[in-house]
């Protein structure tokens, strides 16, 4: 089961790939032809094509991008003319850090919450955490990101609006300069993550062994702690997978606002100048994080839930 | 028209706020002209002057009036929002039913291809299309209809193969009816109030993706008013102290909450569910 799964996965990825890669052939009309503009003389421009090797038939150049991305190779940009894996490689590195120091604070944060409200539900705290995460997921995530702005910038002047980090800046102050977008990633991931895990819980509650437990006199947290929880645990952990890899695309917009230099931020500048090789080398990175993600979210919900893997 | 009226009372309170919003809001769009105290792209005073008599909300970064933008702003993109919902809601929907109902190859062909198309993040593959096409509205539209109808079409398809066991569409298929007949006569009927609930959800979704396109500066592109660019244009202000660029993100907000009132108490109301 967990084999054909991992199958499942790769040959997804595969198929990604080649969406990612055939869809610049239906580009209208021809990038060196774009390149050169008026100005292009017809050998100019079968000199540009065969430089970037677009004169050899799509299905060659599929296997050779292919076999370059396997390699680390992702080609060169348009743009710059730099090899893209050096642009995106500190990019990758940064947004990463985002990610991971997001998903430290929101994951305890939201699990934690979903246990409170399932625990006090349809009392004030549930009530109160459902209008909050509500809120929290209709708002646009640049409006989240520049309410925390004014507040903990332009108001309590606590931290900096701008999160311009370098290889060479060390820890404390990476941190410092990140609290805001990890605040607005948090907030926008969080509040799925946490009704799904009182809806996980709840779910749970019905049964009839939570009603013995309860009879035989256990306190509200132990039951829900140590009975419900361990049967919750399996659809808590695939929802809490699926929302890393949507911090995944969340990055992609606090990046921006926040001039942070990750891959989120080059992809969006790549597709404004339309340097179409920078945003396939970015999509495959997003899209493979991504669906590697949701494959540890089904292998764990099996491992989790032995059921699933008969 | 009695019983909708009764309908309406049996609302609970967010529900009736989210319609109020909703009409008001949709007023707002169609009457953007007539009430706009100074025109879309006109340039009435300085940069970025403060809240006054002459402009209630101040002017923005090229001395537009920002509150004529914000109404014409409700216009551009709520109207281009709805366009986005409808196409990809045709397109997703019938193909979700055609596929569901059909089954065979068909069915294979379309599931595989919605399965590939969403193994990637819908942000991240609008991306990628955009740097394709360019960023003009038709081709935004364009693009966000295909990636959002993958997502109608799974759900549409799972209705069509429900409703597709029931014995009334059996006898409809002994009978002999065209294929369109069960479509529309036979399956869609039963499958409209989890269809329209969709609609609605899917409605936020999209206002709210084009609102973030259009931040990023990839969607509707200026001179067009719309919320999400004019947060973007405005943003410096936010950094001394002035809350107008948050107007427009705050407009955004407040229609999404008032949408998914009204789609909860519709699931609500076509589910019967209590929790």
């Amino acid at each position: 089961m967990i084999v054909s799964r991992l199958g499942l996965g790769v040959m997804t990825l595969v198929a990604v790939s080649a969406v990612v890669f055939f869809s610049m052939a239906l580009l209208p009309g021809d990038i060196a032809q774009q390149m050169l503009g008026q100005a292009g003389t017809p050998e100019a421009v079968a000199n540009i094509r065969h430089d970037l090797g677009i004169d050899r038939p799509i299905g060659q150049r599929y296997v050779s991008w292919m076999s370059g991305v396997l390699h680390g190779d992702f080609g060169r940009s348009l743009a710059s003319g730099r090899p893209i894996a050096q642009i995106a490689k500190g990019r990758l590195v940064n947004t990463l850090f985002l990610a991971s120091f997001a998903a430290i604070v929101s994951v305890p944060l939201s699990v934690g919450l979903g246990i409170l409200a399932a625990l006090y539900r349809r009392r004030p705290v549930d009530t109160a955490i459902n209008v909050f995460t509500l809120l929290a997921i209709s708002f646009p995530e640049f409006l989240i990101a520049y309410l925390l702005i004014y507040l903990f910038t332009v108001e309590a002047r606590w931290a900096p609006s701008l999160a311009v980090v370098g290889t060479d800046t060390p820890l404390p102050e990476r941190l410092h300069k990140t609290v805001l977008p990890v605040m607005t990633l948090t907030l926008a991931v969080a509040a799925h993550m946490t009704r799904l895990t009182r809806a996980a819980i709840v779910n749970v509650l019905a049964s009839p062994y939570i009603e013995m437990a309860h009879l035989k006199g256990l306190i509200a947290w132990r039951v829900i702690v140590r009975h419900a929880l361990p049967n919750a645990l399996g659809p808590i952990i695939s929802v809490v997978v699926l929302n890393l890899a949507y911090l995944i695309v969340g990055v992609v917009v606090v990046e921006v606002v926040f001039t942070y230099p990750g891959l989120g931020q080059l992809m969006v500048d790549s597709v404004s100048k339309r340097d179409v090789p920078v945003v396939q080398a970015s999509c495959l990175i997003f899209a493979a994080t991504y669906i590697a993600l949701n494959l540890v979210a089904d292998v764990a919900s099996m491992i989790f839930d032995p059921r699933r893997s008969l | 028209m009695s019983r909708k009226l009764a309908l309406l009372k049996s609302a609970p309170a967010s529900a009736r706020f989210g319609l109020v919003v909703v009409v008001g809001y949709g007023v707002v769009a169609l009457l953007a002209p007539v009430i706009a105290p100074y025109g879309e792209t006109q340039v009435v005073g300085v940069e970025f002057a403060p809240w006054s008599a002459q402009h209630w909300l101040g002017t923005d970064d090229l001395g537009r009036d920002v509150l004529s933008r914000l109404l014409y702003g409700a216009r551009n993109t709520i109207g281009i929002a709805v366009l986005t919902t409808v196409i990809a809601s045709v397109v997703g929907g019938c193909a979700g039913l055609i596929a569901g109902t059909l089954r065979g190859w068909i069915d294979q062909l379309l599931g595989r291809l919605v399965d590939v198309l969403m193994a990637v993040p819908s942000l991240i593959l609008t991306l990628l299309l955009l740097a394709i096409c360019g960023t003009s509205i038709a081709s935004m539209v364009t693009i966000i209809a295909l990636v959002e109808s993958t997502r109608i079409f799974r759900l549409a398809r799972a209705l069509a193969l429900g409703i597709g066991q029931l014995d009334y569409v059996t006898m409809a298929r002994l009978r002999g009816e065209g294929l369109s007949w069960i479509i529309f006569r036979e399956v869609l009927p039963n499958a409209s109030a989890p269809l329209i609930a969709e609609f609605g959800l899917r409605f936020c979704f999209v206002f709210l993706f084009i609102a973030t396109l259009s931040f990023l500066g990839l969607g509707i592109q200026p001179p067009t008013a719309d919320w999400g660019s004019m947060v973007r244009d405005n943003a410096t202000l936010i950094s001394y102290g002035q809350m107008t660029p948050l107007l427009p993100a705050g407009a955004i907000a407040l229609l999404t909450v008032a949408v998914n009132f009204i789609v909860d108490w519709l699931v609500h109301r076509s589910s019967g569910l209590r929790d």
